[in-house]
């Protein structure tokens, strides 16, 4: 029976575990009981398989790498972010920031799955069977989904931070973890997203210097500009003239530029191949 | 025929005032031991001694064994009995076992929902089998009061939140730097509270502590029984960007950290997050400090807000957490009673050694 299930089938059980995992989470809060992060744990986990599942479905299809439109492109967002979570989420021990990532996780998957419009048409084998330019995307997407984890990290530290300033340490800012691990957190993470986005451009560099025409400008300006804010924010940060709160909004404001210019590299594809609406694939 | 009862019988910080208290404590416990072991009717026996409460749980043949337990009781403390029936506490059957659940679970504690008296409770009931004096009613009653105690604890809001000054600082440190192992604390000086909350510090994992004080000797002690460094108070301000933590609890008539020196100290630590910490009065710190990008300070009002604040959330959590174990009391007793009816001569008597009436316990799913 399951092995019916068309790719979005897939998708919509894994959103359907991260919005469990978000709804068992703040029911926790609500009664004003304890996160269980070994729970929302093993529900991202279930998610992330069927993601997986689904994804893998989606690229068997189209014959490469899933990112072919707006839709394909968020779920592989959500699921690099969900596979760097489920990497640090052992060693590093807070049920708040898993909490997070599946809010995060379902934003992105019903978001994506909701609007129809973004999966009205797959393009199909996009990257030319060239794999360097294929591993240049999904490693761009990719860093994308660790700035969407560090975004969340850095929206912990805002909370934290206001709450040690206001004096505010009951209730449910007792589950946040100690500034100083988000803000480490907050470093390797930005560290880890801006090498991958440096390895991705430089693979997509060798690719754009053979034929220029090939990428759009605005793509090139968009995904520059992303890398030169984690860059520079990098540098800033490891020098000590970006520090605390400021740090923590560039971080947010890093992934909100990431989320934008995804809406660029869209529009500087190939054209259609295959248009397709709602087929079933397997 | 005798009718066999699980009881409970003592004196609590509820009715027992301090000087009470002091009577009551049991010096000998193997002296009483040997006392009870002469009560006849009495099958099992654990006594529960703390600074709080003196109590007996035992299980026994009739309610003239329990008498006969107080009496034995007063006779060795010298204390009247008329007196100690005024103030004691005597339940039995599934109220004696609901009390041993609240106790071990810190409601029934002066400060609710303290950890220390699950310790105790567990360190009062390996003494009774280590004396044999507990049996198949016993020892299913407090594994049980261990396993609903872990469970109010994890799934209520019961222990949440410190509620003495020293700890909550020490939590609020916990906050911003998470584990203390790698924690540098200063304390500037060297009375009673600065002592108290370095001890805290000390307890929960901060190994790097230096204390100043006006007069180095004192200094010397305190930091001698802390097993932390002495720093001169004169060289304070050099010192401080060297500390994650700083604790203030002098008698200065002014402030003796002013922000400009905490900005100074900021300037060659600027990544690394300062925690404030001034419990004088009057104050030590200038106020403006927490203006300053990544330091957070706190005077002695606002962690007697925290500390209050959390005890009113500990007792709002109180109810909840009686309704959680009255259920698993209740279960607890419905199998107990089963047994108790089934098998009244089984139940071994303190001195007794083990043997059948082990095998025999009571499976509940309590």
């Amino acid at each position: 029976m399951f092995v019916d299930l068309s790719d979005r089938q897939w998708l919509w059980c894994a959103a359907g575990f991260y919005t469990v995992g978000f709804l068992l989470g703040t029911a926790s809060i609500i009664r004003g009981g304890r996160i269980h992060g070994v729970v929302i744990y093993l529900t991202i986990l279930a998610g992330y398989v069927l993601q997986f599942i689904g994804l893998g479905i989606r690229g068997r299809a189209t014959g490469g790498c899933p990112l072919g439109n707006e839709f394909e492109i968020f779920q592989f967002t959500a699921w690099s972010a969900m596979s760097l979570y489920l990497l640090i989420g052992v060693t590093f021990r807070s049920s708040v920031l898993g909490y997070f990532t599946s809010c995060l996780g379902a934003a992105l998957t019903i978001l994506s799955l909701s609007i129809p419009a973004w999966d009205a048409v797959r393009r199909t084998h996009i990257f030319g069977g060239n794999p360097w330019i294929e591993l240049h995307a999904a490693l761009a997407i990719f860093s994308y989904g660790v700035f969407g984890l560090l975004a969340l990290t850095s929206a912990l530290f805002l909370f934290r931070h206001f709450s040690l300033k206001s004096k505010r340490l009951g209730g449910w800012f007792s589950f946040l973890p100690s500034i100083r691990d988000l803000d480490h957190i907050e470093l390797r993470l930005l560290g880890t997203g801006a090498t991958l986005l440096t390895l991705a451009l430089l693979f997509g560099s060798v690719y754009w210097s053979r034929d220029t025409s090939n990428v759009g400008h605005f793509k090139l300006a968009a995904t520059v500009a992303v890398w030169l804010v984690a860059a520079v924010a990098l540098g800033l940060r490891i020098s000590g003239r970006l520090l605390s709160k400021r740090f923590a909004w560039t971080c947010l404001a890093l992934f909100a530029a990431a989320l934008l210019s995804l809406g660029a590299v869209d529009e500087s594809r190939h054209p259609v191949t295959k248009p397709v609406t709602q087929q079933h694939t397997q | 025929m005798s009718e066999m009862c699980l009881f409970v019988i003592g004196a609590t910080h509820h009715n027992a005032p301090v000087e009470v208290r002091e009577k009551l404590a049991v010096d000998s416990e193997v002296g009483l031991r040997q006392d009870l072991s002469a009560v006849g009717g009495l099958r099992e026996i654990a006594l529960l001694n703390t600074c709080n409460r003196v109590e007996f749980y035992g299980v026994c043949a009739d309610q003239a064994s329990v008498d006969s337990v107080q009496a034995v009781y007063c006779a060795r403390q010298k204390f009247e009995v008329g007196q100690f029936e005024k103030i004691r506490l005597r339940l039995t059957g599934r109220e004696a076992a609901l009390h041993l659940f609240e106790v071990a679970s810190g409601l029934d504690s002066q400060l609710v929902g303290e950890n220390e008296i699950f310790g105790q409770v567990k360190d009062a009931y390996a003494a009774a089998q280590a004396s044999g004096s507990t049996g198949a009613v016993l020892n299913r009653l407090f594994q049980k009061a261990f396993q609903a105690a872990k469970h109010v604890r994890t799934h209520t809001g019961i222990s949440s939140g410190r509620v003495s000054i020293a700890n909550v600082a020490v939590d609020l440190a916990t906050n911003i730097f998470g584990d203390l192992a790698d924690t540098k604390v200063l304390v500037l000086g060297t009375g009673e509270i600065g002592e108290g909350t370095a001890k805290a510090f000390k307890s929960r994992g901060a190994e790097d502590l230096a204390v100043a004080g006006r007069r180095l000797e004192r200094a010397a002690e305190v930091a001698g029984g802390l097993g932390a460094e002495t720093v001169k108070f004169e060289e304070r301000d050099v010192h401080i960007a060297s500390y994650d933590v700083v604790v203030c609890s002098t008698a200065a008539p002014t402030t003796i950290l002013s922000t400009s020196a905490v900005t100074a100290a900021m300037k060659k630590r600027p990544a690394r997050p300062l925690l404030l910490i001034d419990l004088a009065m009057p104050r030590d710190i200038e106020s403006s400090a927490a203006d300053l990008q990544n330091v957070f300070l706190y005077n002695l009002d606002d962690l007697a807000k925290i500390a209050e604040t959390n005890r009113v959330a500990r007792e709002a959590e109180v109810a909840r957490c009686r309704e959680l174990l009255a259920e698993r009391a209740t279960s607890l007793w419905e199998h107990v009673q089963r047994y108790l009816a089934s098998a009244p001569g089984q139940a071994r008597g303190p001195g007794r050694p083990e043997g059948a009436a082990e095998a025999e316990a009571p499976r509940t799913g309590a």
